[in-house]
């Protein structure tokens, strides 16, 4: 049944998953073809924790990030939240759809395309608790309290419109309005990907506050490697429509096993203008995800591609401590020459 | 008052002296840059760092009076010894190609969508050099190959939306570098480019930069991608440079308490679980700068004296300099 909003019902104790995505899949038909953007992703989403994806642009990420939070119907798997189905009606047991919608939200990057130009930010923050049947004086009252959170003080900011805001100010009304409705889990798509580096840090500060304060479960997307790295607990990396590999933050960033992902950490700027990289670490254009090849996805750009990578899909291989990677060296007697080579 | 830091020889290719541009209309007026001195040797590489808004752009289409009619521009502007205020349409069309070329963070905005990659290239060689279309087309190739776009003959036939985001700023590249420019100007070419395809197009810049001689201004906001590409950088803030260097030595310890407030925030490896540190407040307001330095008002140093006048451009050393009186 529907909780008291302050206090979402946590059904299935600490240890069961806040969310477990089984083989999801999204394919987008285009002309006389499919894009099979999402391709069969299995992971699951801890309670209390932020989980980072990463992987080359067009990989899936949003996506992904659009399925979860049911902006788009999968064409297969299953996602379970809570423990419970989501989207069964109320005989089946599941998770309403509606109850869902309330308890997952979205920040995207683009802080002005997501706000209506057209009404002051007390407003746009109010208006989802409005629809679900929450007074207009409430609903002022509570974005007032979410304003304050997010560190804008309202009696200077609510009655702004988003023009009357700097980008940071704006990604952080943003944040307040995917609160209003008490959410379990806020997927954030590139959250500061536009904003300058001392308004990210900022912003930054401010998610690590709110998920302390309101007990929130993250799912960050983010091509910022370093971003990715500081905030979050475990971390997925995708490529073309798959997850690679995934895994505690530091397993992931200490000892990456799969080939893409190497390539992926090593193309981060060195910070050091003495030790500038003289190699680019990953050569040649992602393959096409209409017809991807065929095995391992990577072996058209993998400097360790053999026979096996060619006929064979890596299946992902535990490597200890939650650290999966679906590479053929990673597992034993696979057929590849460097098999059990990377074992964590 | 000179940031001519450097010992350059006789004439850099690129000389700004007290650059000012505002922007006039009715009912505002905006102080973009605000004197700015700058120079760039032939064959350099220098970042100009700093905030959405401190001036970046302006600075780099000002080189090539790129600027729309109401802007009020005011200094000296020279590059390759000449006085760029000064040219009228005709000699401002063959100087941009031929001597500057400028890439942006958005392809699109350089390339035609009507017009295939290879035409496009072809047409501004034909333009500039006068030479024939199958030349042209021949010159074409060349620039797709120099830029290292993979079966280069076959994406000459290629529209801009058929290439994927890395090949389609190889493909600018290659439009720009058409003409064999002196100086090239890089507004945030990879600021919207994931982590492997950025190192690749840092790296091919900075290859075709020491190929080619050029010099590059390269506009960015990320410390780690002037680390890759700078020899020097100039930290923006509120449309003034406040600090010039070179590259290694401003990230490791920089004068100024901007760019030390930048350094901090920014995040890398090794601060999980920390608070990251914050520059408070937000950037002034160019429509109403604070008098003396801007960057006062979010200060943790700032004093009475920092807001008397604007802190004069301090050398420090052989080669650097920074605008603050505490330096
Ligand atoms: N509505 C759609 N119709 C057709 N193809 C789509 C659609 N949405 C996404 N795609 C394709 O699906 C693939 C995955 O796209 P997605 O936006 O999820 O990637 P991403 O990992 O978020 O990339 P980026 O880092 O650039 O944001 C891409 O090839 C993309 O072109
Ligand atoms: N055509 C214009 N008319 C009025 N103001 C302008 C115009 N172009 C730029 N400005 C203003 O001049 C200031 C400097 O802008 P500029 O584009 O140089 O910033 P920037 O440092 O490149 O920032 P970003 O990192 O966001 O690209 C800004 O306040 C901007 O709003
Ligand atoms: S499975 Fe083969 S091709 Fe794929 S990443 Fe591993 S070694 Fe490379
Ligand atoms: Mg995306
Ligand atoms: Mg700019």
């Amino acid at each position: 049944m529907s909780a008291s909003p302050k206090s979402p019902v946590d059904r299935g104790g600490p240890a069961q998953p806040l969310l477990t995505v089984r083989d999801l899949k999204k394919h987008f038909p285009i002309s006389r073809a499919v894009v099979r953007a999402v391709d069969g992703v299995t992971f699951n989403v801890l309670k209390g924790e932020t989980l980072g994806i990463v992987g080359e642009s067009g990989c899936g990420k949003s996506t992904t990030a659009r399925l979860l939070m049911r902006l788009l119907d999968p064409d297969g798997g299953e996602m379970l939240f809570d423990g419970e189905t989501v989207g069964g009606n109320n005989n089946s047991g599941g998770v309403a759809m509606k109850e869902y919608r309330r308890q997952v939200q979205m920040v995207f990057q683009d802080s002005y395309a997501s706000l209506n130009p057209r009404l002051p930010i007390e407003d746009s923050i109010g208006f989802a608790p409005k629809v679900h049947g929450v007074s207009a004086g409430q609903a002022r009252e509570r974005a007032h309290e979410l304003l304050a959170a997010v560190g804008l003080a309202p009696n200077q900011y609510a009655r702004r419109y988003p023009h009357e805001l700097s980008g940071g100010q704006r990604q952080r009304v943003n944040i307040a309005r995917a609160l209003a409705l008490y959410p379990r889990l806020v997927v954030l798509d590139e959250p500061v990907s536009a904003l300058d580096k001392s308004v990210e840090a900022q912003v930054l500060n401010l998610l690590m506050d709110l998920k302390e304060k309101f007990g929130l479960t993250y799912v960050f997307i983010s091509h910022d490697l370093n971003v990715v790295q500081y905030i979050s607990d475990r971390v997925m990396v995708m490529y073309l429509g798959l997850v690679v590999e995934q895994g505690p933050v530091d397993a992931i960033y200490d000892r990456p096993a799969h080939p893409y992902t190497r390539a992926l950490l090593a193309s981060r700027p060195s910070m050091d203008p003495d030790k500038r990289r003289s190699e680019p670490p990953l050569t040649g254009d992602p393959p096409n995800p209409v017809n991807p090849p065929s095995g391992c996805r990577f072996r058209t750009r993998c400097p360790f591609s053999e026979k096996v990578c060619e006929t064979t899909p890596p299946p992902a291989t535990d490597l200890g401590g939650g650290h999966l990677a679906a590479c053929h060296m990673a597992a034993d007697g696979s057929g590849h020459s460097k098999a059990g080579g990377i074992a964590a | 008052m000179s940031a001519a830091l450097k010992m350059q020889p006789a004439a850099p290719l690129v000389k700004l002296r007290d650059l000012t541009v505002r922007f006039v209309s009715r009912d505002s007026n905006v102080s973009a840059v605000n004197g700015v001195d700058l120079d760039l040797a032939a064959g350099e590489s220098l970042c100009i760092l700093g905030e959405s808004g401190s001036g970046k752009s302006v600075t780099l289409r000002a080189l090539m009076k790129l600027l729309p009619k109401k802007a009020v521009v005011e200094g000296g502007i020279e590059v390759a010894g000449r006085d760029v205020q000064a040219m009228n349409e005709r000699q401002l069309q063959d100087f941009r190609g031929s001597t500057v070329a400028m890439i942006f963070q958005e392809p699109m905005t350089a390339l035609d969508p009507v017009f295939t990659i290879g035409t496009q290239i072809a047409e501004t060689v034909c333009r500039h050099e006068g030479i024939s279309r199958s030349a042209g087309m021949a010159r074409a190739l060349e620039l797709l190959e120099l830029v290292q776009i993979p079966s280069a003959k076959r994406r000459l036939a290629a529209y801009p939306h058929e290439l994927s985001g890395g090949l389609r700023q190889r493909a600018m590249i290659a439009v720009a570098l058409a003409c064999r420019p002196k100086l090239l100007l890089a507004d945030e070419p990879t600021t919207a480019l994931d982590a492997t395809v950025q190192i690749q197009v840092l790296l091919l810049l900075r290859e075709l930069q020491e190929k080619l001689g050029m010099g590059v201004i390269f506009v960015t906001h990320d410390l780690g991608v002037a680390g890759e590409i700078a020899d020097r950088v100039a930290v923006m803030y509120a449309g003034r440079v406040v600090e010039e260097g070179p590259v290694g030595a401003v990230m490791r310890r920089p004068l100024h308490p901007y760019p030390q407030g930048l350094l901090g925030a920014t995040v890398h490896a090794g601060l999980r679980g920390q608070r990251l540190t914050t520059i408070p407040g937000a950037p002034p307001s160019l429509e109403n700068l604070p008098p003396g330095c801007a960057f006062a008002p979010r200060c943790s140093l700032a004093e009475p004296a920092c807001t008397v006048a604007v802190p004069e451009a301090r050398k420090v050393g052989a080669d650097r300099m920074a605008r603050c009186i505490k330096v």
